[in-house]
């Protein structure tokens, strides 16, 4: 197992957005995390990009305890492209995506190697950002540069790659080709990819499996035509839906929203298949 | 990609380029200038034969003594102070992501005075206000640093809401013990405060210079983890940085830096702060290149305000001269910054 998470509760201070999830990535497979509002889906990222600390339960990457790895072994195995992005003012593309390299640089190494550049070159040609090498980041458009930020994450080369809501700020046009080409680096590169989506269409459209989140806990988990059906939909998103067959796989068409207090009523019974 | 289109690009790269290699001559021809200047200029004019002479210990023997004894150790005092406090700065800047911060942010020179002004209230003076001043400035900031500490994790706002704390209680308790204290003492005090050369010598520079050109180095190693934070908490982790030993260690550079200039010449304020603005104006937001451009850019201003210092017919402390034209320099830059559509 490339990824994998043990009984793993975790959130902010005390008290635990997530818990007792298990799944484990298989190598080469893109899974998806959705889920609704506050459904622990980010904070499930998050705990499996090291930036929080589990308090119960673990995640292993390649076996091994993702907080007993050093930070910088873990950033050579696993990438991460956060929702936001602090955008770094002054740098250029070039410079943003050089910064990918840093986990297999030497402390001492002030310049990139040979085969750094070489990393790099390939992020840039991957992301179709060649043209723009020299551009300043801010003046990048949305699209643009969410697609240098994943250069940045490309420069790492890792195995998995994590992406906490890639589409959200951008449009239509942007949101397919950012997973368009995810697709192909997930075909081609064998990259195993995790992403959280908003969008549960785009994501049964691409992703090999999906992790369908209710209160902190895996409801189930599965590929999307396994996922995607009607009851499971009203008992985690209090949504009726209409599930279709189209030429990109199983789409859904929201209907009616249960309402407001509904969603409080049902919320006594929970039953995680994950354990 | 088609050729047309990388040729343009390679151009701005190489222009760049050359805009770094031109400030960085620039930079140190201005050094050399203010060195040269330093070493003949003073009430007693050295011609640059005569200096070359003193230097080697040859000639006019009282030009010996001004050069060796007076105007030396002073000049390097002033280059090892500015390089501390232009470094100290950056790696502060860059660490908090704050143009705001400076050397004193994390409550450094509340800390220092308030040792160093108990120290002279007491009637203890001269000899143990280096050692004070800088068990002030790091005793605060790691006091600092304690109350940043939140469940193994160092946030940027608590360090700063704890600089900003320490900085405003000590300062009352300064200003209370200089109340207190006898009139003669005072002006002792507030030379130290306000920042001074005057009759710094080579046992300052001998006590903290080693430890400082330490420090300077391994500052400019800090560069990757700056460049790295700068994009922010979680891609900095997700590109492999621990926060906290990050931010202790860069916290830790900079504070002994700022603890050596504080104890060599006092509170010399503007020259942290500023400096690494204009370095970044100069060579852009890379810190491999802002942290040394840095160190040579607040060695310059603060020789050449030392300079000015003590040019007139009255010499003045270097702190007052640096807050003097530092002020206005620094509305500038802002000014500029805005104009120019940096954020």
């Amino acid at each position: 197992m490339l990824l994998k998470a043990q009984d793993l509760t975790g959130g902010y201070d005390q008290r635990p957005v997530v818990q007792a999830i298990s799944l484990a990535l298989v190598p080469g497979e893109w899974l998806s995390l959705v889920g609704p509002n506050g459904s622990g889906k980010s904070t499930l990222l998050r705990l499996l990009s090291r930036i929080l600390k589990p308090q119960e339960g673990s995640v292993l990457l390649l076996g091994k305890d993702l907080h007993t790895l050093s930070p910088t072994a873990v950033a050579r195995q696993m990438a991460l492209l956060p929702q936001q992005q602090t955008l770094p003012d002054g740098l250029t593309v070039l410079q943003l995506v050089s910064l990918g390299r840093s986990p297999h640089q030497p402390w001492w190494q002030w310049e990139l190697d040979a085969a750094g550049q070489q990393q790099v070159e390939q992020a840039l040609e991957w992301t179709e950002l060649q043209v723009y090498r020299d551009h300043p980041v801010v003046e990048l458009s949305g699209g643009e540069r969410q697609r240098a930020f994943l250069a940045l994450a490309l420069a790492q080369n890792p195995k998995v790659l994590l992406l906490d809501e890639p589409t959200t700020f951008l449009d239509i046009h942007y949101q397919l080709q950012l997973l368009d080409l995810l697709k192909r680096l997930n075909q081609q590169r064998g990259l195993s990819i995790i992403t959280v989506l908003h969008d549960i269409n785009l994501a049964a459209r691409y992703c090999d499996r999906m992790a369908l989140l209710r209160q902190g806990q895996l409801w189930t988990i599965g590929p999307p035509a396994a996922v995607l059906t009607p009851d499971h939909l009203r008992q985690v998103f209090q949504v009726e839906v209409e599930v279709i067959s189209t030429s990109l796989g199983r789409q859904i068409i929201p209907i009616a929203a249960r309402g407001i207090n509904s969603r409080r009523e049902s919320g006594g019974h929970s039953a995680p298949l994950s354990r | 990609m088609s050729q047309t289109l990388q040729d343009p690009t390679q151009i701005s790269q190489r222009w760049k380029k050359s805009g770094v290699f031109l400030a960085a001559i620039g930079l140190l021809a201005g050094l050399a200038v203010v060195i040269m200047l330093s070493l003949t200029f003073g009430s007693v004019a050295i011609s640059g034969p005569e200096l070359g002479a003193a230097l080697l210990r040859q000639g006019n023997p009282t030009y010996q003594v001004i050069v060796w004894d007076l105007r030396l150790p002073r000049l390097v005092a002033s280059l090892l102070v500015g390089a501390a406090l232009g470094m100290s700065g950056a790696l502060l800047q860059g660490m908090l992501r704050n143009g705001l911060a400076s050397p004193f942010l994390l409550g450094i020179s509340a800390g220092a005075g308030l040792v160093v002004v108990l120290l002279v209230s007491l009637g203890i003076w001269q000899a143990w206000v280096p050692l004070g001043g800088w068990l002030g400035a790091v005793g605060t900031t790691s006091l600092v640093y304690l109350l940043a500490r939140q469940r193994g994790s160092l946030s940027i706002e608590r360090l700063i809401l704890g600089g900003v704390a320490f900085s405003s209680f000590f300062g009352a308790i300064q200003s209370l013990l200089l109340l207190l204290s006898q009139d003669g003492r005072i002006q002792a005090a507030l030379n130290w405060l306000i920042g001074s050369f005057n009759g710094r010598g080579w046992a300052e520079v001998r006590l903290v210079g080693p430890g400082m050109g330490v420090a300077l180095v391994v500052g400019c190693f800090l560069a990757r983890p700056i460049n790295l934070l700068n994009l922010g908490d979680d891609l900095a982790v997700g590109l492999g940085t621990s926060l906290t030993r990050s931010r202790l260690l860069i916290g830790a550079i900079a504070t002994l830096l700022t603890a050596g200039a504080v104890s060599i010449a006092g509170l010399v304020g503007f020259v942290g702060l500023i400096v690494p603005h204009g370095v970044r104006l100069l060579v852009g937001t890379d810190y491999r290149l802002v942290l040394p451009f840095s160190v040579l850019g607040g060695a310059l201003v603060l020789a050449a305000a030392d300079l000015l210092a003590r040019s007139g017919p009255v010499e003045l402390p270097v702190g007052i001269v640096t807050a003097f034209l530092g002020a206005p320099v620094f509305i500038w830059l802002l000014y500029r910054r805005r104009a120019t559509g940096g954020s």
